[in-house]
């Protein structure tokens, strides 16, 4: 007897469906914010789609497991310069290939994603085995060393331009690859991953191991694999953001990863509620955008931000959503009650 | 052969010696009582055996293999579960995902499968979901499976680190105070409980707890504890009557007041007069 559910053919076609029509949704979008929004405009919606990358990742491990990072503006920057270092170097092989065009673009630029995330992975991995074997608060105070490591050893790498930054081989600076299309179809496959991991065997073990993690171990979770894994998914989340961000711009310099990089994100998932990936996605749009507004104000973001976080304690201390998720039932929980 | 044996564990904290040398075995399906006075190194026994502690003398044997200073993970994957003194539950997690979190044995699909939903992470899941239900159904949480743990009341979140211990498939029990916070009314359902454990999943239980009462019904063999050290061992109604015992524990003046106090607080709870009679 078939047990009743069974994943069969028509399931995977279903998926397969679904997912032409999403990309398909994304690039007919694309199209329209591409003729119908001002460049000043269109750049702000791609900051909010490397946001809800950022968010969503850095979410998996500071707030589902609770282990806190406070430097992956650092994994943001190992992404961010492997992927137009990997970019530049891979570009003319390609074109050779396939010619000019989008498809090579595409081809180039998302190779160079993968080589980004990667490394940012294996960084993730470095940093993380030997800080989440211990219980405690030492994975922020290593990630907090590590973020400024980084950023210091790309300041001071002749190769990748040092301080004033990798603008490539080409003096036009880095190619614009970032598109509406290329961000968001990374948007849903950074939220698609993250959410299946949380909702698994493996996300409720994180959420126990940040619940309690002695009686985490006591029921044979493996904690540390655990924890590294979360984290070394995070980093590479971070990577893939900072490979977009890079061809946003004609280069990128050290100081666009300082530790008020780091802050940022923690702000975006403390707004959207920590442990939510929801919440991690409406904490994304609203910085991109509020810092938008702020920009004027520069130095005195970082006042306005320790404001914002302190009526957000007081009034909402869980964070917009808490640890639940944006789904139809909650509204209708809701609409219920009244 | 014992399920678990200890050979004169020792632990040391600083200066202060909580374990000097204690040994004792436990039998295949029995139900083992530890017991003694508060600071006695009950607690610390079970840390010591699921590895939360490394012994500082002695072994820990566990189905004929050396398990001592093993990770507590480790020891747990091998097959001693355990419940704790002050509950620690995942209290932000609904009932049934707390039982689930356990669920290491059926638990084949990796993270791969988990991105990918596939077949084989379905089929875990169902799993899941089949064995947390038979184990919530025994312990009677079907009813509350959605609701946050921490919104349970005491004596079911204790029923519910047992059910969640169980999801490990376990062959021993380790039950740290289980009765602590019941009314007598629950601990009597849990005595029940407890020799359901043993004849019907054929379960080997140590049990430390204060409440004598449960113990002296329930425990086929004792082991006292006073100051880290063993001062006697038996059968209920031989404990009971040890004049170390009974002047370690109750720390009475006279042994007929000692006696006649314990045999009140191990009399069953329901020939019991009105009243508390905590032991």
């Amino acid at each position: 007897m078939a047990a009743p559910d069974r994943l069969t053919t028509k399931d995977w076609l279903i998926r397969v469906a679904i997912s032409t029509a999403v990309v398909a949704g994304i690039w007919g979008i694309g199209q329209g914010v591409q003729v119908g929004l001002i460049e000043y405009v269109q750049r702000i919606v791609l900051l909010c789609g490397i946001n809800i990358i950022l968010a969503v990742g850095l979410n998996l491990i500071n707030g589902t497991t609770g282990q806190f990072s406070i430097g992956h503006a650092g994994f943001m920057a190992v992404g961010a310069y492997a992927t137009a270092f990997c970019g530049v170097k891979l570009a003319p092989a390609v074109t050779a290939a396939l010619g000019t065009g989008a498809i090579a673009d595409g081809v180039v630029f998302n190779a160079a994603l993968l080589v980004g995330a990667l490394l940012a992975g294996v960084a993730g991995l470095a940093v993380g085995v030997p800080s989440l074997r211990l219980k405690g608060d030492y994975l922020a105070i290593v990630t907090l060393g590590f973020g400024e490591i980084i950023r210091l050893l790309f300041n001071n790498t002749k190769a990748l331009g040092s301080a004033t930054g990798y603008f490539g081989d080409n003096p036009a600076g880095l190619p614009p690859y970032t598109s509406f299309f290329w961000v968001y179809v990374w948007v849903v496959v950074v939220v698609l991953i993250v959410r299946n991991i949380t909702f698994s065997q493996s996300g409720r073990s994180l959420i126990a191991i940040r619940e309690d993690e002695i009686a985490a171990e006591a029921m044979a979770t493996p904690t540390t694999r655990l924890k590294v894994t979360a984290f070394t998914v995070s980093a590479a989340t971070a990577g893939i953001a900072g490979g977009l961000f890079a061809h946003m711009q004609s280069g990128i310099r050290p100081e666009d990863f300082k530790f008020e990089k780091s802050i940022d994100m923690i702000v975006m998932i403390i707004i959207g509620g920590l442990g939510s990936i929801s919440g991690a996605v409406i904490g994304g749009i609203f910085l991109a955008v509020t810092l938008e507004l702020m920009r004027d104000l520069q130095e005195y973001r970082l006042v306005l931000y320790a404001l914002l976080l302190v009526v957000i304690m007081i009034v909402r201390p869980e964070g917009l959503l808490g640890t639940r998720e944006l789904s139809p039932s909650m509204f209708k929980k809701k609409a219920g009650a009244k | 052969m014992s399920v678990l044996v200890l050979e004169k564990i020792e632990k040391i904290f600083g200066g202060l010696r909580a374990i000097g040398g204690v040994s004792f075995a436990v039998e295949p399906a029995q139900i083992f009582g530890l017991i003694g006075p508060n600071g006695a190194g009950k607690t610390t026994i079970f840390n010591v055996v699921t590895g939360v502690y490394r012994p500082d003398g002695g072994r820990v044997r566990f189905d004929g293999e050396d398990i001592s200073g093993w990770p507590p993970a480790k020891v747990a994957a091998r097959g001693i579960a355990r419940t704790f003194q002050n509950i620690r539950l995942f209290r932000s997690m609904t009932v049934e995902q707390n039982v689930m979190v356990a669920g290491f044995r059926i638990h084949q699909a990796g993270l791969l499968s988990a991105v990918l939903r596939n077949q084989r992470y379905r089929d875990d899941e169902r799993e899941f979901r089949r064995r947390a239900a038979e184990l919530l159904d025994i312990f009677k949480l079907k009813e509350l499976a959605g609701e946050p743990a921490d919104s349970l009341p005491y004596g079911s979140q204790r029923r519910l680190e047992i059910a969640r211990a169980l999801m490990l498939s376990p062959k021993l029990l380790l039950l740290d105070e289980p009765a602590a916070g019941m009314n007598s009314q629950e601990a009597m359902e849990l005595e029940k409980q407890i020799r359901f454990l043993r004849d019907e999943l054929r379960l080997t239980v140590v049990l430390v707890e204060h409440n004598m009462s449960v113990v002296m019904a329930v425990c086929e063999n004792i082991h006292v504890l006073d100051h880290g050290e063993t001062i006697a061992e038996g059968p209920p109604a031989q404990v009971k009557e040890h004049p170390k015992v009974l002047a370690a524990y109750l720390g009475e003046e006279s042994e007929e007041q000692a006696v006649a106090d314990l045999e009140a607080v191990s009399r069953p709870l329901h020939e019991r007069p009105e009243g508390p009679a905590d032991g």
